[in-house]
């Protein structure tokens, strides 16, 4: 047995990592998978970088951002696997939440309209309202940032975005220090369980197929360990196949219902696992299609022109300078070549390319595959933009809100 | 040289604290991570900022480091980027150094190393303090499982160990499960807990 340790934070989406060391999955690959869990996304990093453990459930703009030294050393990630696409919610104040449409309903179908309200309700609020995002290189924040934006807001003038870890969120809101925050499940349907506020937009709205976490692990360390981390793709592979599928939801939420995952309700989790959110308290949850991903629509697949959006929206935002070293080495971060090679012998289609112009697809789609019929899911953006990696300058030259504006 | 050891008053910080005091640094302040610690910070405007790895304010610190004026720019997490030794043992010992900006190397080492033997130190009371108290609660346990035994089948201490030690020999259990599957059994069925 290949003994191997794996960092997480107690979330939904850790569920892939979870699921491969406690049902088996890693076990069949010869792997004896060690779970570390922490509270903060700077203890999962570190650990990573300095080599306490071999891999992490990172967010996948962090990795991004590790590999480009942005905020701190240096050190060139792999990103083999997705671990899921979608999953954030924005859970507002009741008191802020108010000057948006009054059915909570509404303000998710309608991300155009939510934003535009949004906006308007930061002119009617006593001060700028301050929002919790769970890290400044979150897919969270970026998400954020995004839809903010384009409804004129400037993130980093027009409101304060303050940092905490997710598990902190719930009690934040309460105690009045923040407005509102973007975090990944649990967090938001316990928020709202508790009466402490309501979910305002989710994530898949603003983006179809918005890139959350992915399997992090050094590159020297991949590079030296193929085998190993072949064996790791594969197990995660077939756990995120377990927890995709809905015949499997109740075990799932049993599971990570445990206080050594998430410690949080069983029923709040198997709701969000199906995509059924509540937007308010004591009100019906709804149906959210593809809320949460794991597995269907090659949703495991590390585009490389997923990790050059991350690279364009910290561009975007004055994060990094731009530069082709930069833009190469931010591309690299999503290793799917490794993924291919792990998952050659599995009979899993593969995209004929690694890259493609993101929020293309309207409807699902076949793809040239290598093998197989591959479907790929509709990845829009709400604004209709699509995203060209090969022409990040003209992208952002036609966003209207910037960082230097 | 001003050092900040964020964390909550408590044992752990007292022995940090006391540590460098002790190596002849005097000018240190405990700061719990609460409500605006950062920006309590940002008045104090240390040189070194001590901080436990698990604490969930990490995040929201290195943010602070990230954007604030008052503390210029945060230079390295840790002392020295290529000087993995010793951050691993920072790691291990639970403590990561933030260091601002302008401050050498040299100078920094003697904190850090030895705020990893002090996390090292309140650790290892931390485990004895937690094995003394498993250790107490299992003899509670085994002292009402055997006095049950007396009482129920009228035998004499030595015995009811000795019958609780070979239940738990045969079925390959700790005596202490024995001791408190006995205790539930007997409150199920009525007896006195």
């Amino acid at each position: 047995m290949i003994p191997l340790s794996i960092a997480f934070l107690p979330l939904t989406d850790s569920a892939p990592i979870v699921a491969a060391a406690e049902l088996g999955f890693a076990e069949a690959e010869g792997i004896a998978l060690n779970l570390v869990r922490d509270t903060s996304w700077a203890t999962v990093r570190d650990r990573l970088v300095y080599g306490q453990v071999q891999a992490a459930h990172l967010l996948a703009p962090l990795a991004v951002a590790v590999t480009l030294g942005l905020s701190q050393t240096p050190c060139a990630i792999a990103a083999p696997f997705k671990l899921n696409d979608n999953g954030n919610a924005l859970t507002l104040s009741a008191e802020f939440a108010a000057a948006l449409d009054p059915a909570p309903r509404n303000r998710i179908d309608d991300p155009v309209a939510t934003a535009h309200d949004f906006a308007a309700a930061i002119g009617l609020h006593f001060r700028k309202p301050v929002i919790g995002i769970v890290h400044r290189f979150s897919s969270h924040a970026l998400m954020l940032r995004y839809w903010l934006g384009f409804a004129g807001v400037n993130p980093d003038r027009d409101v304060t975005l303050r940092v905490l870890p997710p598990s902190l969120m719930t009690e934040a809101l309460r105690a009045g220090e923040i407005d509102g925050f973007i975090a990944g499940e649990p967090w938001s349907s316990v928020a709202v369980n508790e009466g402490l506020g309501e979910i305002a937009a989710v994530g898949v709205n603003i983006w179809k197929r918005g890139v959350e976490k992915v399997l992090a692990t050094r590159a020297d360390w991949a590079e030296a360990n193929p085998d190993a981390l072949d064996r790791l793709v594969r197990a995660l592979s077939r756990s995120a196949a377990w927890c995709d599928d809905p015949a499997n939801r109740e075990a799932l939420a049993e599971l990570l219902s445990r206080p050594a995952y998430v410690g949080q309700s069983r029923a709040l989790i198997a709701q969000a696992l199906a995509g059924r959110m509540p937007l308010r308290q004591g009100a019906e949850p709804v149906d959210i299609p593809d809320f949460l991903v794991f597995h269907r629509g090659a949703a495991n697949f590390p585009w490389r022109s997923q990790a050059l959006w991350i690279y364009s929206q910290f561009l975007r935002w004055g994060m990094v300078d731009p530069s082709p070293e930069s833009e190469r080495a931010a591309a690299d971060v999503f290793r799917s070549d490794l993924y291919r090679r792990a998952l050659a012998g599995e009979g899993i289609p593969m995209p004929g390319a690694s890259m493609k112009v993101e929020g293309a697809t309207g409807t699902p789609l076949g793809a040239g595959s290598h093998m197989g019929s591959l479907t790929l899911a509709p990845d829009r953006f709400f604004d209709g933009r699509t995203f060209d990696p090969e022409a990040i300058p003209a992208y952002l030259r036609a966003l209207e809100i910037r960082r230097d504006d | 040289m001003r050092i900040a050891i964020i964390d909550e008053r408590g044992l752990r910080a007292t022995i940090l604290e006391e540590g460098l005091r002790e190596a002849g640094f005097d000018d240190i302040e405990v700061v719990p991570p609460t409500g605006a610690f950062v920006a309590r910070l940002e008045r104090m405007a240390p040189d070194v900022v001590l901080m436990n790895l698990g604490n969930p304010s990490r995040d929201s610190l290195e943010e602070m480091l990230a954007v604030s004026r008052a503390l210029a720019r945060p230079i390295a997490m840790f002392v020295d980027q290529s000087d993995d030794d010793m951050i691993g043992a920072a790691i291990d010992a639970g403590v990561s150094a933030y260091v601002v900006d302008g401050l050498r190397k040299d100078r920094v080492k003697p904190i850090l190393d030895l705020a990893i033997r002090r996390f090292h130190a309140f650790s290892k009371l931390q485990a004895e303090l937690d094995e003394a108290r498993t250790e107490l609660a299992s003899r509670k346990a085994i002292d009402r499982a055997k006095a049950i035994l007396m009482e129920s089948r009228g035998l004499s201490e030595p015995d009811a160990y000795a019958l609780l030690r070979t239940t738990a020999m045969n079925q390959g259990r700790r005596v202490v499960d024995v001791a408190e599957a006995l205790i539930t059994a007997a409150s199920l069925l009525g007896g006195k807990p």
